[in-house]
């Protein structure tokens, strides 16, 4: 099918020999699927899925007091992240609005690496840079220098374990090490978007294809196959994670998203966003998120709007629904109003047309259980 | 893939298999392919009425939900319970077992042949 996104992966040749179907994603051509997306969910949960994260944003944080100024630029507290170590956080705007969410690594003192969605890279780095500004720090968007690889599931330890000499049993959830993999300099992380273990591989894009060709090969002992961004959106909605874009946007702070853990407001030099974000963490809930379980089998989607049960009026928005491959009926995840967000309430939403219960339940959907 | 030549075809990517005055209907393999993993089929009830051109159906994969039009007017006479309880025959066999449902044939627009739909399934 013909495709008006301009950029390749460096793994594009790759993914069209395996026979796969492409989307158009922040500009970018990717693989959504290569055979069966159900396949490829029940792959990641039950042995391994070979992901092509290319499309994320790398950007380089350097200098003296990068440390300070990513705390003055972001929701969390970069500074205090040991060397070797990651942190799930946020940008805001001023007025405490999500500009995107972000994993940012610790290299190491004067060394961080900031990995942004594709859509917000370039808004990432401009604002990061123009954050940094006063401090001895460099801001450097490194996005086609490397390329990112991701190996999910509870075989991907075994898959990895046998292409680096690096002791696995010493990376942690949320570390990264710098190492070779398969003869190639690597940065190998313990991080995903799956709800499963599994790595996160980042090397230079020239080494991508022999990169992703040794870790499937590694791989088909284990059950490891090519996995599109398809199954990336459910396992991710499975396991209660937000996207940019659904449940995180810039008319959303990281407390409606319930994500207020994320920020740290005793930072001695403040930062983007604090005042606005003071106030929202003490005010009202506008709007809370919750995880829905719809009682029939057709799915709400995004923009679906869900009605109060008692008065049959509007009071939420879907920000992310599908059949879950894995339990086997859909799951949705919605802002709705606070007296609505009790887990074990029945609200109705508005699918296509009809009006379906749901019950409200906890998130994550799905929890692995080793 | 290859549609096959005793068919009849929509743009909406579906075909009629025309026995007398009953047509039997269901989508197209390039349909099937282009939604994923169907996971929930939602077909119209025996005996209800269908306007060619208008929704009468859904079919959901996990990715998307589509509308499923009706290619004419008629009254429906057999659904293919099988493809409710197992949507993946619709991926698997979509111009086979995949079918969807008959229907008593009032009025049909004009249909294509597979060497026309073919230069539309691309």
């Amino acid at each position: 099918m013909p495709s008006s996104a301009s950029l390749q992966t460096p793994l594009h040749a790759l993914h069209e020999a395996l026979g796969a179907s492409f989307t158009d994603y922040a500009g970018w051509q990717m693989p959504v699927r290569y055979g069966s997306e159900t396949a490829e969910h029940h792959a990641v949960r039950t042995t391994a899925g070979l992901f092509d994260l290319c499309h994320m944003g790398e950007i380089e944080v350097t200098g003296t007091e990068a440390g300070r100024a990513l705390d003055r630029a972001l929701v969390g507290r970069p500074s205090a992240i040991p060397v070797g170590r990651a942190r799930y956080t946020m940008i805001c705007d001023e007025d405490g609005g999500i500009i995107d969410d972000l994993v940012v690594y610790r290299l190491g003192d004067d060394r961080y690496l900031v990995v942004a969605n594709a859509a917000n890279t370039a808004v990432v780095a401009a604002a990061l840079t123009e954050r940094a500004g006063g401090f001895d720090a460099t801001v450097r968007d490194a996005t086609d220098d490397w390329a990112l690889i991701a190996v999910q599931g509870p075989t991907a330890a075994a898959v990895v374990a046998g292409l680096t000499d690096l002791d696995l049993t010493t990376l942690k959830y949320y570390a990264i090490a710098e190492t070779r993999l398969a003869g190639a300099d690597v940065l190998l992380a313990r991080t995903g978007y799956t709800g499963e273990d599994g790595f996160e591989v980042y090397c230079a894009s020239s080494e991508a294809a022999a990169t992703w060709l040794a870790l499937g090969s590694a791989g088909a002992e284990h059950g490891l196959v090519p996995a599109g961004l398809a199954c990336r959106d459910t396992l991710r909605l499975e396991a209660g994670m937000a996207l940019y874009g659904h449940e995180l946007t810039r008319r959303t702070t990281p407390y409606d998203a319930g994500l207020g853990r994320v920020v740290v407001h005793d930072k001695p030099e403040g930062f983007v966003g604090d005042a606005a974000l003071r106030a929202r963490a003490a005010a009202e809930p506008r709007a809370t998120l919750v995880g829905l379980r719809p009682a029939g089998r057709r799915s709400p989607r995004a923009g679906y709007t869900v009605l109060d049960p008692a008065t049959g009026e509007a009071a939420g928005t879907i920000t992310s629904g599908s059949p879950s491959p894995t339990l086997g009926h859909p799951v949705a995840m919605a802002y709705v109003a606070p007296h609505l967000a009790t887990v074990g309430l029945t609200v109705q939403v508005d699918v296509r047309g009809s009006r379906e219960d749901a019950e409200v339940v906890d998130l994550p959907f799905y929890q692995r259980t080793t | 893939m290859t549609n096959p030549t005793h068919l009849s075809y929509t743009i909406e990517h579906e075909w009629l298999e025309t026995t007398g005055d009953t047509a039997r209907i269901g989508i197209t393999a390039f349909a099937a392919d282009a939604l994923g993993d169907i996971v929930f089929v939602d077909l119209p009830a025996v005996r209800s009425t269908v306007v060619a051109g208008t929704p009468c159906g859904e079919l959901e994969s996990t990715k998307s939900v589509s509308d499923l039009f009706a290619p004419v007017d008629g009254e429906v006479v057999e659904v293919n319970q099988a493809v409710v309880a197992d949507p993946s025959l619709l991926n698997s066999d979509p111009f086979g077992a995949g079918w969807l449902f008959v229907v008593r044939v009032t009025r049909s627009p004009e249909l294509l042949d597979a060497a026309a739909y073919d230069g539309i399934a691309r």
